[in-house]
């Protein structure tokens, strides 16, 4: 289980963004999470992800408490959950390959030997050819730069996925085909999915359930 | 005219871009044939002439430039053209090292504040800022002051006394860089604090550093020139552009042009021309400017 309860966070000293939201996600569910731009959805994703260090709230994954968050979690723990972000083009380090940006986190765990074999399988997957895993961020659209983050995140198995407006800058067959792999993936691994959006037509046809921001949330 | 104003405006813009783009390739061009040239230049005449610090030729004293001495000759009637090539040697070492060792300095600094955070970030910077107040040319001449008067100690002045605008460059660029999402992929792929420094960060601050690295070395270039002109830099008799200023000062005031005007120009262009090869590197890496300014 993926548990956030109460969940208060912000950045700063200022007003926090997020104020006492709660949601599960089960293993092998997959929950949408609805609500208007600047609402904090992408914020408690970030809680979700490990990525961010709550004010108030806790966050248990697998039964066990999170203490904590960024460098301060455990390698395991924070590779466990895998995270695709809105816009492509920030979430890719301009200097890598496409290879080399799917490699990472392979490389980052000491995992060298089992490079070849799994950006070979993900390319395959996610629909990246030889010449453009060549290619550096710049030198490919935002479609394909999205498909080499979603491989990414996928290159280590994790058993959870968080996809924060995963399809927001794409068109509408690349976002099918990216939702086609995500599930996929889920239904050959069993992972969780907390897909963050404001498209509700997608998220509704994609998830088992779908929450409405103000449902899971203090009103501010 | 006629022409240019019953044209579509699409004309008129593409014949503006052409033209700016042949301007800033007229300055990268001719900027790296002056440094060029300069390296040639100290790389290739030192070994075949060999300059004789101590020689002296009253007999020759303070002739005009003639085709047997180009740039005329000093007031101990030294040929001021193979003083002026060795003193821009020593000169672009000293700023070539400093400006290196300086920006290694910064760039660790700088990284290591924005890194760290908290209260190693602040006390670093206070630091800084605290080096920053007192003007680094005093700072310099008291470094200086220490040590025999010699290379070696010029390049440790300037470079102690400059790495600091560096380490500020590369701190607020390291504090961008890591609240980019692919820092935050990094974190959640696994990858430990070092490994993001130096797989993500650094190479992210390299052209910003190599970039201060650049017009650091003219900068050096005039620390040095300016020390050797107060007295406090390199030994007197040997040649550096700040030397050869300095000594040339008293014949300047007896209508003696050429030993102030040569070292001058051979201080200038080199600097202007490498300043010249910066600017353009930084619209290469930063082209954000520019297109804002053809906007």
């Amino acid at each position: 289980m993926l548990e956030l309860l109460d969940i208060t966070a912000g950045y700063g000293r200022g007003a926090p963004v997020v104020r006492g939201a709660t949601l599960t996600v089960a293993p092998g569910e997959s929950v949408g999470l609805l609500g208007p731009s600047g609402c904090g959805k992408s914020t408690l994703a970030r809680v979700a992800a490990l990525l961010h260090r709550p004010q108030a709230g806790t966050v248990t994954l697998d039964g066990e408490r999170v203490t904590g968050w960024r460098h301060r979690a455990p390698r395991a723990r924070r590779t466990s959950i895998g995270v695709v972000f809105q816009q492509p083009r920030l979430s890719a380090d301009p200097r890598l390959r496409l290879s080399d940006l799917i490699a990472e986190p392979l490389r980052a765990g000491g995992r060298r030997d089992e490079v070849a074999d799994r950006v070979g399988e993900l390319a395959h997957t996610v629909g990246l050819t030889d010449d453009l895993l060549g290619r550096r961020p710049h030198e490919v659209s935002d479609g394909q730069l999205q498909r080499a983050c979603l491989a990414r995140a996928l290159v280590l198995r994790p058993r959870w996925l968080v996809c924060d407006e995963m399809t927001a800058m794409l068109d509408a067959s690349t976002t099918a085909a990216l939702v086609t792999v995500v599930e996929e993936y889920r239904g050959a691994q069993g992972a969780g999915l907390l897909a963050v959006g404001h498209d509700r037509v997608l998220l509704e046809r994609w998830c088992d359930r779908t929450v409405r921001w103000p449902e899971i949330a203090v009103a501010v | 005219m006629a022409d240019t104003t019953h044209s579509p405006p699409g004309a008129v813009w593409r014949a503006r871009g052409r033209s700016r783009r042949s301007t800033r390739s007229v300055r990268a061009v001719t900027s790296a044939a002056v440094v060029g040239a300069v390296a040639l230049a100290v790389l290739i005449v030192p070994p075949l002439v060999q300059l004789d610090e101590q020689a002296v030729d009253l007999a020759l004293k303070l002739q005009p430039p003639s085709l047997a001495h180009p740039f005329g000759t000093d007031d101990v009637g030294r040929d001021l053209l193979l003083r002026c090539v060795y003193g821009l040697r020593v000169s672009l070492l000293v700023g070539l090292v400093a400006a290196l060792v300086a920006t290694v300095i910064g760039t660790a600094v700088g990284a290591a504040a924005a890194a760290f955070g908290g209260w190693t970030d602040r006390v670093v910077m206070r630091l800084v800022d605290t080096f920053s107040s007192v003007p680094h040319l005093l700072l310099g001449i008291f470094i200086v002051a220490m040590f025999r008067p010699g290379v070696w100690p010029v390049i440790v002045s300037v470079a102690l006394t400059h790495w600091l605008s560096t380490a500020r460059i590369v701190r607020s660029e390291v504090l961008s860089l890591r609240a980019r999402p692919y820092i935050d992929a990094a974190v959640s792929g696994g990858s430990s604090r070092w490994r993001i420094t130096v797989r993500h960060l650094l190479p992210g601050v390299l052209p910003q550093a190599g970039l201060a690295a650049v017009l650091m070395v003219p900068h050096a270039m005039w620390h040095e020139s300016a020390l050797s002109f107060l007295g406090l830099g390199l030994p007197s008799h040997q040649a550096s552009l700040g030397n050869l200023v300095q000594t040339a000062r008293g014949s300047l005031l007896a209508g003696d042009w050429w030993p102030t005007l040569f070292p001058g120009l051979f201080l200038i262009v080199p600097t202007l021309a490498i300043a010249g090869l910066a600017g353009v590197w930084r619209e290469r890496i930063n082209p954000r400017r520019r297109s804002e300014l053809m906007l």
